[in-house]
């Protein structure tokens, strides 16, 4: 089913020169962050005093330009990945794209709300899963009733009560593979136009990744976009058929990920 | 598969669209600037979708707090009480301010609660946003679920203090009349004006979080020149009339008089307190006096608080949770 999919999904990139549905469009993007705090630490209350009074500029902001410039248009039904190396700027245009940062110069147009998946989008640490199923589920958007029908289904997909009955525990005493587990469980639930997915699929066990790219499949072909940010290239190479890779912030290569990751991975750049 | 070998430009448009930049490709197909803000309407009715995630969201808070406190729930009783005990001895037995005032104890509880209310609303608002960046990066809905679900909480909370305070207002030998029906007017008003306020202040401590450090000092400020102690009325007799009508304005002192009114109507009867000698000289207490036009001002400061706090928060919306 999965793999029928992504056949489709190849026919129609390399055969068809039909018009194609966009879902996100990035263009010319510049993403400049002000970090506060940074710098030599004199950070002491006289110093800070003498700041205030001599109404001198905090020396400790600085500017890190994350994005330099990145313009891509995605489509309906893709699964694209994001590469790069550590700082590289793939979780910071993830961000962008689902409107937590923004943009110094270039604009960024999405279908709908994305949707962003982090490792550290932690939900209600002290409330029981159970509770952050329910909680998380009326957040996006979904009915009591609604979210009364599918509980079940998402407490069995995220596998959380597979070693005992975990579910009515607080979340801050789960491990972060669960914790994470939980997350994706609660976010696939719903339909999104756009899914975006910072790493959270590495912390799973094996039979856990093999249940979200199923579901990520599924979601595509429920006219989706997913992007999926991850170090893993084996998980791009399964899950995605086009991949960015990204270094420095700017965009050094766009297309068939068979191809971007073979020059990833020699550090063959165009 | 031969189209690994020639690079083909994944990005650029195909068929009818070809050519078309990116800005136009957006535009034809109704891509909207993502993390824009929604207009004033839509924002309401996606507010009113998340109605239930709201309430859910402030039960589960709600049984959360205490869940490391051995005594659980109860403190949500014992809370209001010590409170009320520790007011009670400093300006009951040791200043004696209860001269003056008829049933001082209830008098003072029904103060203590209401500006509790208020209070609570404003502090827990004020970090609603900063303390929720998990949330808030994770899920999309509207952000003033947030500062209203806190205001929810702490109404849950006002209302166990009721139940406590309706105890307290027996005891004092006050019998329950007619106007008790005042309070739900009352509450809603005053949930009104906090849930304003606490929007007010989740959006101003969102941007600068030194304010939650303030807080407590302004909040504190306010509750000494409130009259939630002592009785206001007789220290401002003697002002100009221009300060007597701004003061009178102060809502925390209007909330809490409607309150008092609604539950002791009796101590602001002039017939039956009306201050004259007793026996052994000392004056007994006189009645307690209701300002003119009060309901009016009650129910101004809840719109105007609302309207105004609602539309101060929505102005950001696109911005919080923003690193």
């Amino acid at each position: 089913m999965a793999d029928a999919a992504l056949d489709t999904v190849k026919e129609a990139t390399a055969v068809d020169n039909q018009a194609r549905v966009p879902t996100v469009v990035v263009d010319d993007v510049h993403i400049v962050y002000k970090v506060h705090g940074a710098g030599s630490g004199k950070g002491s209350a006289t110093s800070a005093l003498s700041r205030i009074i001599t109404r001198k500029k905090a020396p400790t902001i600085r500017e890190v330009h994350a994005v330099r410039g990145i313009s891509f248009t995605a489509y309906k039904g893709e699964a694209i990945g994001l590469i790069g190396s550590n700082g590289s700027g793939k979780s910071t245009m993830l961000a962008a794209i689902a409107g937590l940062l923004p943009t110094e110069r270039g604009g960024i147009y999405t279908q709908g709300q994305p949707s962003l998946l982090g490792v550290n989008a932690a939900l209600m640490n002290d409330l029981t899963g159970e509770r952050n199923v329910v909680l998380g589920c009326l957040a996006m958007g979904m009915s009591p009733a609604e979210v009364r029908r599918r509980y079940q289904g998402i407490v069995d997909f995220s596998g959380i009560n597979e070693k005992g009955d975990f579910i009515s525990l607080p979340m801050r005493t789960y491990s972060s593979g669960m914790g994470a587990r939980l997350r994706f469980s609660i976010a696939a639930a719903k339909t999104h136009d756009v899914l975006l997915i910072d790493e959270a699929l590495a912390t799973g066990d094996q039979g856990f990744q093999q249940r979200s790219k199923a579901r990520i499949n599924e979601l595509r072909k429920e006219a989706g976009t997913v992007f999926l940010v991850s170090h893993d290239n084996n998980a791009i190479r399964e899950t995605c058929e086009r991949t960015i890779w990204i270094e420095h912030g700017e965009l050094i290569m766009d297309g068939h990920t068979d191809e971007v990751v073979r020059r990833y991975e020699k550090g063959d750049r165009p | 598969m031969s189209t690994l070998s020639d690079p083909v430009n994944l990005s650029a448009p195909r068929g009818s669209d070809a050519g078309l930049t990116p800005k136009q490709l957006a535009d034809k197909y109704g891509l909207s600037v993502s993390g824009k803000r929604p207009s004033l309407p839509q924002y309401v009715r996606q507010l009113w979708a998340r109605r239930s995630f709201i309430s859910a969201f402030a039960t589960a808070r709600l049984v959360a707090q205490y869940t490391t406190a051995k005594l659980g729930q109860l403190w949500q009783v014992l809370t209001p009480l010590l409170n009320c005990a520790v007011f009670y001895l400093v300006f009951g037995v040791i200043m004696k301010s209860r001269d003056g005032v008829p049933v001082y104890i209830a008098w003072l509880c029904i103060g203590v609660f209401v500006f509790q209310f208020s209070q609570s609303a404003i502090q827990a608002g004020t970090r609603s946003i900063s303390d929720n960046l998990g949330l808030i990066r994770a899920l999309h809905f509207p952000r003033a679920s947030l500062p209203i679900a806190f205001t929810v909480i702490q109404l849950q909370q006002l209302l166990i203090s009721m139940v406590v305070l309706v105890a307290i207002v027996l005891i004092s030998g006050i019998m329950p009349a007619m106007t008790w029906f005042l309070i739900i007017p009352v509450l809603l008003l005053q949930s009104l004006f906090n849930t304003g306020l606490a929007m007010v202040m989740a959006r101003v401590g969102a941007k600068t979080s030194d304010i939650s450090q303030l807080m407590p000092f302004l909040l504190r400020t306010w509750m000494y020149v409130s009259g939630v102690m002592y009785s206001v009325s007789g220290y401002i007799q003697n002002w100009p009339p221009i300060w007597q009508t701004l003061y009178s304005w102060n809502p925390a002192t209007v909330y809490m008089d409607l309150m008092r009114y609604a539950f002791m109507p009796d101590s602001f009867n002039k017939h039956i307190y009306d201050g004259h000698l007793d026996a052994s000289g000392n004056a007994t207490p006189k009645a307690l006096i209701l300002p003119d036009h009060i309901w009016i001002m009650a129910g101004t400061w809840a719109v105007a608080a609302f309207v105004l706090g609602f539309v101060f928060f929505w102005k950001a919306e696109e911005e919080y949770g923003r690193g």
